[in-house]
């Protein structure tokens, strides 16, 4: 029973046609209809992907913006038909495209409970039955005879995600519902989701947050470039899916992608970071333009939110000033940090000012690295910690 | 295969959904207006006093046909039904395209949706035939009942034009400009402010035959007046011709309802 297939996709290709028109002018709308330019783009979404869902699976689907997965959930949910291949369905199955489908901004709260609930599957007797729950789920109950559109967006997501959750398959299609809402909903939908894994519904997810990925699903899979890349454990192709960054980001990092400001008698020329087992090296590359007594140098390092983990300067950790610079000369730095970091990506910030705190260059974003690690945290770094323990008897 | 219980599902669905379409669809009508329903039937009233008007002191066209009010109420409420079903179908796939691209629903519940709110307002407007129909003193006979197959007909035809318009207009948008001209031109090429008689018969042959304007001239005859000109008493020796505003809409049925099967898979990336 276990092992029942539930979804089965094979040789699925998904091709868009795009037409060219581009009509400038009135006249070229009437030569245009007259030899009617048949140019088309044609794009493929998915080219021959091949799936097996089974029963009680929590199937992942990551993938860059753009790569054809949620063409994937479209076509498993129904709504695009494929160009080629087939898709078998055994059971009952929902999709949330979006959460509050066919809500109206129009009617009441609760009007669109049974509208909302209609597009579910469910009468009008069935909505009854339940709506009391709904409505307190929602925490809504004075709003309920007021019009949708006089919610606030918070209002409208916690009475879509309360009818959603009400909603009876075996098979729920989710894409990246949880991306909307404060932190207070996204708990509830972690312990939505917590429920229906041990409920033993099959859920297919879509998501961009690895962090999901490897807490919920049992299985996941990467689509990139329309075709599948890697499907299997949740922690592979999570970090296959961060390996998709990896290049880009340091690629932007040497375009100067950051801020930066400072009088540049001291500029930095070039800066590139690498990630080592067990330490992450910056080297950064100065050009002297003015000649100058004493310079103080810095390195930040940030989280890809923008906190700081750690900021130090030459000062703090006792290296000594770079004294007497003359105009021409270039200056190595080469910083070494040990790699406490937990998985994710991190920025760069270096800081160059002389003793007046005059600032030279400060240069935010300057590089950036990425820590891959097997074991996911919710903290930025793991520094060394040792612990003794000792029992004293009585 | 499909089984009996899939089948019943897969209707129950459908029906769900179109009740409450149908209700929404109501409840949003009138929305923020005074008088809200009554708008109901207010609006054929009104627009049928300006016609009167015109028709009966200025260009009296319809001298010599009994209770002609009422001739011409009926006439204007069925006209109205039709142009409401076609009209409101043609951009109803495209102004529901938000849904159609987030859940997958059979799309023809949206046009019976169309259909069967404007069959509710054809219901009230009945009530207002009604209410002329014995202030005029209109004779009534047992073959007042025979609008009902009429009405039936109206429907079928109705919902079938709707059908290929809706689908049309997702990929040729000019569909709104074209249908809303042919309208305008149907208007005039069908008896509804004129009386079949007071044109050459030639042209009364010839405009009988299209199903809206059987489906008016029938319905006043059974309602208001015997006089009325049928394509029956058109064509009295040639019954076969009687068949052929049925088969134009039988046609227009198979036509539609395969071509709206057809392309609704494709509505989701199309709109």
């Amino acid at each position: 029973m276990d092992n029942e297939v539930v979804i089965s996709v094979e040789n699925v290709s998904k091709n868009f046609v795009l037409p060219h028109e581009k009509v400038a002018t009135v006249k070229g709308i009437f030569t245009g209809l007259a030899k009617r330019d048949k140019s088309v783009e044609v794009q493929r979404a998915l080219k021959d992907i091949n799936l097996e869902i089974k029963k009680g699976e929590f199937f992942g689907i990551v993938g860059r913006n753009g790569s054809g997965k949620s063409t994937l959930l479209k076509i498993l949910a129904g709504i695009y038909q494929p160009t080629s291949g087939e898709i078998k369905t055994n059971g009952k199955l929902v999709p949330f495209i979006e959460l509050g489908v066919g809500f109206n901004p129009e009617l009441t709260g609760k009007e669109n409970v049974y509208l909302n609930g209609a597009m579910l599957g469910f009468s009008e007797k069935q909505v009854g039955a339940m709506y009391k729950d709904i409505v307190e789920f929602a925490e809504l109950e004075r709003f309920m005879d007021q019009k949708l559109k006089n919610y606030s967006s918070g209002m409208q997501v916690r009475l879509a995600f309360s009818m959603a959750t009400r909603a009876k398959a075996d098979i729920l299609l989710v894409d990246e519902v949880l991306a909307v809402g404060d932190a207070d909903f996204q708990r509830k939908c972690f312990s939505y989701f917590k429920k229906l894994k041990a409920n033993n519904k099959t859920v297919i997810f879509v998501t961009h947050d690895m962090n999901a990925v490897k807490e919920y699903c049992s299985r996941a899979m990467l689509i990139d470039d329309s075709n599948i890349k890697i499907i299997g454990r949740p922690s592979d192709v999570a970090r296959e899916y961060n390996l998709l960054f990896m290049d880009k980001a340091s690629d932007h990092a040497k375009k100067g992608g950051g801020k930066r400001w400072g009088n540049r008698d001291v500029e930095i020329i070039d800066a590139e970071a690498s990630t080592q087992n067990d330490k992450i090296k910056i080297k950064v590359t100065c050009k002297v333009n003015k000649n100058l007594d004493k310079l103080i140098y810095g390195l930040h390092i940030m989280s890809e939110d923008s906190s700081e983990i750690t900021a130090v300067n030459n000062r703090m950790i006792n290296s000594k000033d770079i004294t007497n610079l003359k105009k021409g000369q270039k200056i190595i730095l080469n910083w070494e940090v040990l790699n406490i970091f937990n998985d994710g990506h991190y920025k760069i910030m270096l800081t160059l000012i002389d003793d007046l705190s005059n600032t030279l260059d400060w240069y935010v974003g300057a590089a950036s690295f990425d820590v891959i690690r097997e074991e996911r945290s919710t903290t930025a770094v793991l520094p060394p910690i040792k612990v003794t323990t000792k029992l004293i008897e009585k | 295969m499909i089984t009996r219980s899939q089948l019943k599902n897969r209707y129950h669905y459908s029906y769900i959904l179109l009740v409450q379409l149908v209700k929404t669809d109501f409840k949003l009508r009138y929305q923020g207006s005074v008088l809200g329903y009554l708008w109901s039937l207010l609006r054929p009233l009104l627009i049928f006093c300006i016609l009167y008007l015109v028709f009966t002191v200025f260009l009296p066209v319809g001298k010599g046909v009994p209770h002609y009010p009422v001739y011409l109420l009926l006439g204007i409420v069925l006209w109205n039904y039709f142009t409401e079903v076609t009209s409101g179908a043609v951009s109803a796939i495209v102004g529901k395209g938000d849904l159609i691209r987030k859940i997958n629903f059979p799309k023809y519940v949206i046009i019976l949706a169309g259909s069967f709110s404007a069959l509710i307002n054809l219901g009230l407007n009945f009530i207002i035939i009604a209410i002329f129909m014995f202030i005029g003193k209109v004779p009534l006979s047992w073959n007042a009942i025979l609008v009902l197959p009429l009405i039936i007909e109206l429907f079928i035809l109705s919902i079938a034009m709707a059908f290929l318009l809706s689908a049309v207009f997702v990929k040729f948008r000019d569909v709104s400009y074209i249908w809303e001209v042919i309208m305008q031109g149907a208007f005039y090429a069908t008896p509804i402010l004129y009386p079949l008689s007071s044109i050459p018969q030639w042209a009364a042959k010839f405009l009988i035959l299209n199903p809206m304007a059987q489906i008016i001239q029938d319905a006043r005859y059974v309602l208001v007046t015997p006089t009325s000109s049928t394509i029956y008493s058109l064509f009295p020796n040639q019954k076969i011709i009687w068949l052929i505003p049925y088969l134009i809409t039988l046609i227009l049925v198979f036509f539609s309802a395969s071509y709206f099967r057809r392309r609704s898979r494709f509505f989701a990336e199309e709109v």
